[in-house]
């Protein structure tokens, strides 16, 4: 079988099992795998900047806010539906991620992050300072009268695992696709070699700013839908520990391929759901698992099955 | 027809003068070969030309056109190529792979297989389209940077001590493609090796403490005293 | 209260704050300039020392004096312990790359935050001050054509908040002098320079690393134990002095020790003063938006000169 071949049918089979999966699970899990795929979506949008393109964000919480409040905000104050919501959060995330990276790609390396990081501050900080619109810390929820997208109710569980399947396909099939397109090949050779990927002619600055679009409207997207499946739109979504979690999915999963972002937020979620009964400290096994990847799996759970035993993993 | 020139170009580094007032000219066409010592400053030089270093005065002309403050991308669209003088193909990607993103910038979508075939049949590497650069002998990843320079269609090409470790006999196959390039392209060749830079050149500048030297045709500037001096009788 | 007096006394809260921050960002400093290492996790070794501080005053009892002025010299000792074993366990196999230092310094965030949740709790403690006079201010007027002086209802300052100004400037003087005069400060600029050079020339740079990652700790801890007794010990409160901390650091020119206090005064005066006109929030916002900008417009910081 060609590579493309297993390729296609190793994730076309993910997404199947992802199918399936809702007809036998029960409640509770049901409901973590709709919130985990949502979650991974927001990871395979961090992975195109800091995996193929060799970014470190430190503030992807920042797009990830941008779309659930450009989502939210227009619901609650301008009276909008589901769908041009939705929109918003993404018009938002573009708008958002365009102004950043034209900023923050001025920089490089340490100071990168760091920037990243002082943007999302920032971002985090008005939403609590504009208390009347977005009611700070406590956020606000969102009704189930106006979570109906198409007379479908998305606060139904069934109807919640679909969208969120639906958003998780999209995002892994246009990080599959990208990064099988010229695009996404130069994005990688970028993070191997800038400075011989600009002598062959191309304008580095432009592709890192698509990368970050890319990245941080995948993330304003996750970011909606999240809001909108689950009903509750607040700033602990903007705070930096939510900038840390993409990044520990992808590092955990396997930096710089498509199915990492997803492996290391099961992984994550579930650590985190199971340490939960031993202990509130729950960020703990956060702490340890970033310490423990970086010592032990700098290539993650994928990038270490990639290099062990299937090269022709994208 | 004059495709490249320099005009006073000088750069400083912290107070240290690696290059100045250099004027250089360049037939459309021809083989030029920059020879001098360590830290004369030819990678300097050549670095203001391609656009990686900015110069501290002076003008770069190319194509008729001043590109003293052009971005370094910007010169390649120009047709310029420049091959490094570390290797640095893209060790995770196949041969093919690595090729086919140096042509992308400059050769149309419908003729990429084919440019990138050629340029690896030049250079002697199509038995290795399928493999990861990064498997490849040093010698083949050197010509491998070169096929990713040839494969642009440049009208510039740049080879930075392009046979440096190589065999023998790679060297005169190198030999052999240069002589073949000739006259379709013109070339600026950092050379070491002082046979390469005798039998391929058509003419040589000799750079010496940021300085041309002297410049003529391989036999003038052998006969060159001065060259001698500073140079050829040093090693 | 009129604005004069008012001022005054947001000057010296200012001041306070400002002595606290220079001590913390000068360690952030110290870490960052000799080893290249950004330290996410310096808020918490902060945090530890003020926790510390009050596991100390408890333990001891007997007067509050006591107990402080212990804690003033165990806690940045076993939080610099703590940094070193960090150090020698983490970043040297990692091999101070700057992404995986990053990374890795944000578990032990995580780490140390959670663990003295676990063990410590949530509640904030207060530790009592070795000693707090108040002592009032006075303020002068213009009256009937002549300037005469009087005491306005509530400007005072405490004895003690004066100490933490002047211990804050004695170590930092120890710290310039350890750096310009003694042995180990050598060897830490030459490490800072060089730091192949340094290793060829025998300095056991992997010990510097380790002392300097300690010392950085240490400081932190130290400003701490110093504030405990005004604020509170918590196990969040490493957040806010991290952030700070940064801002002072990269206004300051990442690196530069001279800088960073004179960015830490200026931020921690200002911080006093422009929270009498703003509310703190907004103040942040426009904190942290100015030093994203300086990194991206002017990375050598605002007092760094430019270098070609």
């Amino acid at each position: 079988m060609t590579a493309t071949g297993k390729i296609l049918l190793l994730h076309g089979g993910l997404l199947c099992v992802l199918f399936a999966l809702q007809f036998v699970l029960p409640a509770y899990h049901h409901g973590n795998l709709a919130r985990i795929m949502v979650l991974a979506s927001y990871a395979v949008g961090y992975n195109i900047l800091f995996g193929y393109t060799g970014l470190l964000s430190l503030g992807h919480a920042l797009f990830f806010g941008a779309g659930m409040y450009g989502m939210g905000l227009s619901i609650q104050h301008l009276g909008f539906s589901p769908a041009p919501a939705l929109l918003a959060g993404l018009i938002a995330g573009v708008a958002v991620s365009t102004i950043i990276g034209l900023l923050a790609l001025r920089t490089v390396g340490v100071a990168f992050m760091i920037v990243t990081l002082m943007f999302a501050q920032a971002g985090y900080l008005t939403v609590l300072y504009f208390v009347d619109w977005t009611r700070g810390d406590e956020g606000f929820v969102i009704q189930q009268a106006q979570r109906i997208l198409w007379g479908i109710d998305l606060s139904d569980p069934s109807n919640r695992y679909f969208a969120a399947l639906l958003l998780f396909s999209i995002s892994l099939l246009i990080s599959l696709w990208l990064v099988r397109r010229p695009f996404g090949k130069t994005l990688v050779a970028i993070r191997e070699n800038e400075e011989r990927v600009r002598m062959l002619g191309y304008d580095i600055q432009a592709h890192k700013l698509g990368a970050v679009v890319i990245s941080g409207t995948i993330a304003a997207v996750s970011g909606a839908v999240y809001g909108l499946l689950f009903g509750y739109v607040g700033a602990s979504f903007t705070a930096v520990p939510h900038s840390i979690l993409p990044l520990l999915y992808v590092l955990l999963g396997g930096t710089g391929t498509v199915l990492g972002p997803f492996v290391g937020t099961v992984f994550m979620f579930y650590l985190i759901d199971l340490s939960s009964g031993i202990t509130t400290a729950h960020m703990l096994i956060a702490g340890v698992v970033l310490v423990a990847v970086t010592l032990f799996a700098p290539q993650g759970l994928v990038g270490e099955l990639r290099r062990r035993l299937w090269r022709w993993l994208p | 027809m004059t495709l490249l020139s320099t005009r006073g170009l000088s750069k400083s580094f912290a107070g240290l003068q690696a290059v100045s007032g250099v004027d250089l000219d360049l037939r459309q066409g021809e083989v030029r070969a920059l020879i001098g010592p360590n830290g004369a400053g030819k990678t300097t030089l050549v670095g203001m030309i391609c656009g990686r270093i900015t110069p501290t005065s002076g003008q770069v002309m190319f194509d008729g056109r001043e590109i003293t403050r052009l971005p370094a991308h910007k010169r390649m669209l120009m047709g310029m190529a420049y091959t490094f003088q570390i290797t640095s193909v893209f060790t995770g990607l196949s041969v093919a792979e690595n090729v086919t993103l140096a042509a992308r910038r400059r050769v149309p979508h419908s003729g990429l297989s084919d440019a990138v075939t050629t340029a690896l049949r030049r250079v002697g590497l199509s038995e290795h389209v399928e493999q990861e650069a990064g498997d490849l002998s040093y010698g083949h990843q050197r010509l491998l940077e070169i096929a990713m320079g040839l494969v642009q269609g440049p009208r510039l090409l740049i080879l930075d001590e392009p046979t440096q470790g190589l065999t023998e006999a790679e060297v005169d196959r190198f030999k052999a493609l240069i002589r073949e390039l000739a006259g379709e392209t013109t070339i600026l060749l950092i050379e070491h090796n002082m046979s390469v830079v005798m039998e391929t050149a058509d003419r040589v500048t000799v750079l010496n403490f940021g300085e041309v030297l002297a410049e003529g045709t391989p036999d003038e500037v052998r006969a060159n005293a001065e060259v001698q001096a500073a140079y050829l009788g040093g090693d | 209260m009129e604005l004069g007096p008012y001022l005054l006394l947001a000057t010296l809260e200012g001041a306070v704050m400002a002595s606290v921050l220079a001590l913390t960002a000068v360690g952030l400093s110290l870490v960052f300039g000799v080893m290249r290492v950004v330290n996410i996790a310096h808020g918490e070794f902060y945090m530890l020392g003020a926790v510390f501080a009050w596991y100390i005053a408890h333990w001891m009892g007997g007067h509050p004096a006591l107990g402080f002025a212990v804690a003033l010299v165990v806690a940045p000792l076993v939080v610099g312990a703590i940094a070193v074993a960090a150090d020698m366990t983490i970043l040297k196999r990692v091999s101070y790359d700057p992404e995986r230092t990053i990374v890795a310094t944000i578990g032990l965030l995580y780490i140390i935050q959670q663990l003295t949740l676990m063990g410590y709790g949530p509640e904030a403690r207060p530790v009592a001050p070795p000693f707090n006079t108040r002592l009032a201010l006075p303020w002068f007027e213009f009256k009937d054509g002549a300037l005469s002086m009087y005491w306005p209802w509530g400007l005072s300052t405490t004895s003690y908040k004066l100490a933490v100004i002047g211990a804050a400037i004695v170590v930092l003087l120890g710290v310039w002098a350890m750096m310009a005069r003694t042995r180990i400060g050598l060897l830490m600029r030459a490490t800072q320079q060089d730091r192949d050079m340094a290793q060829a020339f025998g300095i056991p740079v992997e010990r510097v690393y380790a002392l300097v990652f300690g010392i950085g700790a240490g400081l932190a801890a130290l400003a701490a134990v110093l504030i405990v007794p005004i604020q509170q010990a918590h196990y969040l409160m490493g957040a806010d002095p991290l952030l700070l901390a940064f801002i002072v650091v990269i206004i300051g020119g990442l690196g530069s020790l001279p800088g960073t206090v004179v960015a830490a005064i200026l931020i921690g005066l200002s911080d006093g003063i422009i929270s009498v006109f703003f509310s703190p929030t907004l103040a942040k916002i426009l904190a942290t938006l100015l030093v994203a900008l300086v990194l991206v417009f002017r990375p050598q910081g605002l007092f760094g000169a430019r270098r070609s």
